[in-house]
């Protein structure tokens, strides 16, 4: 961590971020610090490589869809912004949060962005639904070689029975909201300053 | 213009006279003139008054995570495979890349409150007139009037380390060139301390390690080696250097056995395990000073020991450190400064306050191999020093995490999805927030 983290970081800028995640003043500095910890090659941007240095993280079997989801379309690299707003959607939900301007968008951490948020990261094409292989990927991602092809493939057509609705032997946004409304709620991080 | 220059000769001899008045000679015979613990104090009472404003509130993210965490786990143990899982990697994901164990580790501790040093305070905003102020007088006192005692103070004792132990190796092999060598080395190691204003407090010295044993301890910087030798001579074991550490490493060995090695040797470890041994076998020689972390880690946790000295056999004696980070901060970041930098820095914080622990001897048990001897002897030096017993290697300051701990994970996931069709699950439910 760098003593020139707030210096470099203009009020301005903290300003606007914090019109658009929602982030605090003091959790804004503190990520910018962090940030800058893990830009080991010191040009304001983070590499997937950055990423994976984090022990916990790439040990993580889910690591490499949570790191994919912080760099935009065909990107290889993620400034600050990009990463704040992608933490956003983790913010905590508070109660006191009220909306200063009647018609402005949904707050990215809002429940059903949440959600749709956690719907991306099994929908990697962009099609609206899971589908069965989609599914499947990502069950692989999390056992790796300790459960069988035809084991594996049982749980998924199961898991699709159970939360499809219309028939399409796929999951859409909406009943993929019916499944994970509950556990929602847990879907944040805490940015203790 | 010849005024000035009488003044200048007067004051420059002044300064020599109670430079070795004083510092020197106190210094070569382990006594102290009682004027750095008063400093201490002095330093002490001021931070406290001006800066308790800054003391900053927060309860742990721990604390809160683990709270979430139960909820999590048990929504995986009640159902076989639910959509939701995922969402536990997720967060736990997340949460690591906002904040993890293992790389603040390998960067200065955070302070809770400032300690009038900018380098340690990374927000630092202006608070008062006041403070900066006195911030203003310290840095003028700590670059303008202690960093030149201490620089001169060092140089003279790295000068007689080297012509004092070359000398003492004239002398044929005997009894009295061992107490010399000591002598010489000793008196260099507490003048070289007194350059970094250094108070070290040395308990349970009845532990101290003895001649034919192996040392080992935590690693935080280089200095942790003027920290040990302080208070008794020890082996030292390395690498060969060229320029002015391989000046200073050829003369010390001319007085007294210690274990250099070349970089090709090295990477050989058998070679260095039975040079080791030797060493430790000639009962007569002095103990080997290890430091089995391999690299430097930031005085807030002990990480993995590695096994390969633990394999040498002989007593080991554990010896703790721990650094007051209120007075400087001694953590070597080798990314981020070289030797050079880090040791001005060092010159002109405030002092070293230092506690040294040396604790019982431990041998290897019957049926225990390397490694869990290693972590044994981990576990004892991090609750001795108040540190955190991490798992986690050292050298994932510069390498990547293995791909078998990721397998791991899996595993156990793995384990929990199946056990629910009915099989009883072997694995114990337990989270994983540290792996070897």
């Amino acid at each position: 961590m760098g003593s020139r983290a707030s210096t470099l970081l203009r009020e301005e800028e903290i300003e606007e971020i914090k019109k658009e995640t929602g982030f605090s003043h003091s959790q804004i500095t503190r990520l910018y610090s962090r940030f800058t910890s893990l830009d080991k090659g010191e040009n304001g941007t983070l590499s997937r490589e950055d990423f994976q240095r984090i022990p916990e993280l790439a040990i993580n079997p889910l690591g490499d869809r949570i790191i994919n989801a912080f760099f935009p379309e065909g990107e290889d690299q993620v400034n600050f912004r990009g990463f704040m707003r992608t933490l956003a959607h983790f913010r905590p939900i508070e109660d006191n949060e009220k909306n200063k301007d009647p018609i402005a968008s949904e707050p990215l951490n809002s429940r059903s962005n949440k959600l749709l948020f956690a719907f991306r990261l099994y929908d990697l094409d962009r099609d609206d639904k899971i589908s069965r292989d989609e599914l499947l990927q990502v069950l692989r991602m999390m056992v790796g070689v300790n459960i069988s092809d035809e084991q594996l493939g049982s749980i998924a057509d199961r898991t699709i029975q159970e939360a499809d609705q219309n028939g399409d032997n796929s999951i859409s946004f909406n009943e993929f909201i019916k499944v994970g409304n509950v556990y929602i709620l847990y879907i944040d991080i805490d940015i203790d300053i | 213009m010849e005024d000035l220059w009488s003044i200048a000769v007067v004051l420059l001899q002044v300064w020599f006279s109670v430079m070795i008045g004083f510092i020197m000679i106190p210094a070569m015979f382990g006594l102290s003139l009682g004027v750095t613990s008063v400093y201490i104090q002095i330093l002490v009472k001021i931070l406290e008054v001006t800066v308790r404003k800054l003391d900053e509130k927060g309860g742990s993210m721990e604390q809160e995570m683990g709270e979430l965490r139960r909820y999590r786990t048990q929504s995986i143990s009640r159902g076989e495979f639910a959509l939701s899982d995922s969402f536990y990697f997720y967060i736990k994901g997340l949460e690591s890349i906002v904040d993890d164990q293992v790389t603040q580790r390998f960067s200065s501790e955070e302070l809770v409150s400032w300690n009038l040093l900018t380098r340690t305070n990374h927000n630092f905003h202006y608070i008062s007139l006041r403070l900066t102020i006195i911030w203003g007088l310290g840095v003028i006192i700590r670059y303008c009037v202690l960093f030149p005692l201490r620089i001169t103070l060092a140089i003279i004792g790295l000068t007689w380390l080297v012509i004092g132990t070359t000398l003492v190796g004239f002398l044929p092999n005997n009894r009295l060139k061992n107490w010399l060598s000591e002598l010489v080395h000793l008196m260099c190691y507490r003048i070289c301390a007194r350059g970094l204003s250094a108070t070290i407090q040395y308990h349970n010295k009845l532990n101290k390690p003895q001649k034919g044993g192996i040392c080992v301890a935590n690693h935080t910087s280089p200095i942790d080696i003027v920290i040990l030798a302080n208070d008794g001579c020890y082996a030292m074991v390395g690498q060969s250097h060229g320029g002015l550490m391989g000046v200073i490493q050829r003369s010390m060995v001319r007085s007294c056995p210690h274990v250099w090695f070349e970089r090709s040797e090295m990477r050989d470890r058998n070679a260095v395990t039975s040079r080791l041994r030797a060493h430790v076998a000639a009962k007569t020689n002095l103990p080997i000073l290890i430091f089995p972390e391999g690299t430097c880690i930031n005085n807030t946790s002990v990480m993995m020991f590695k096994k390969g000295s633990f394999e040498i056999g002989g007593t080991i004696y554990p010896v703790a450190i721990k650094y007051d980070p209120r007075f400087g901060d001694a953590f070597w970041n080798s990314a981020k400064y070289n030797m050079v930098n880090y040791l001005l820095r060092m010159m002109t914080s405030w002092a070293i306050v230092v506690n040294v622990w040396y604790l019982p001897p431990m041998t290897r048990r019957v049926g225990e191999d390397a490694a869990q001897f290693a972590n044994r002897v981990k576990s004892a030096i991090a609750h001795q020093g108040g540190l955190l017993d991490m798992a986690w290697d050292g050298s994932l300051k510069r390498a990547k995490v293995k791909e078998e701990f990721k397998e791991q994970q899996q595993k156990m996931y793995s384990s929990m999805v199946m056990g629910k069709k009915g099989r009883n699950s072997q694995e114990p439910h337990t989270e994983s927030t540290r792996r070897q």
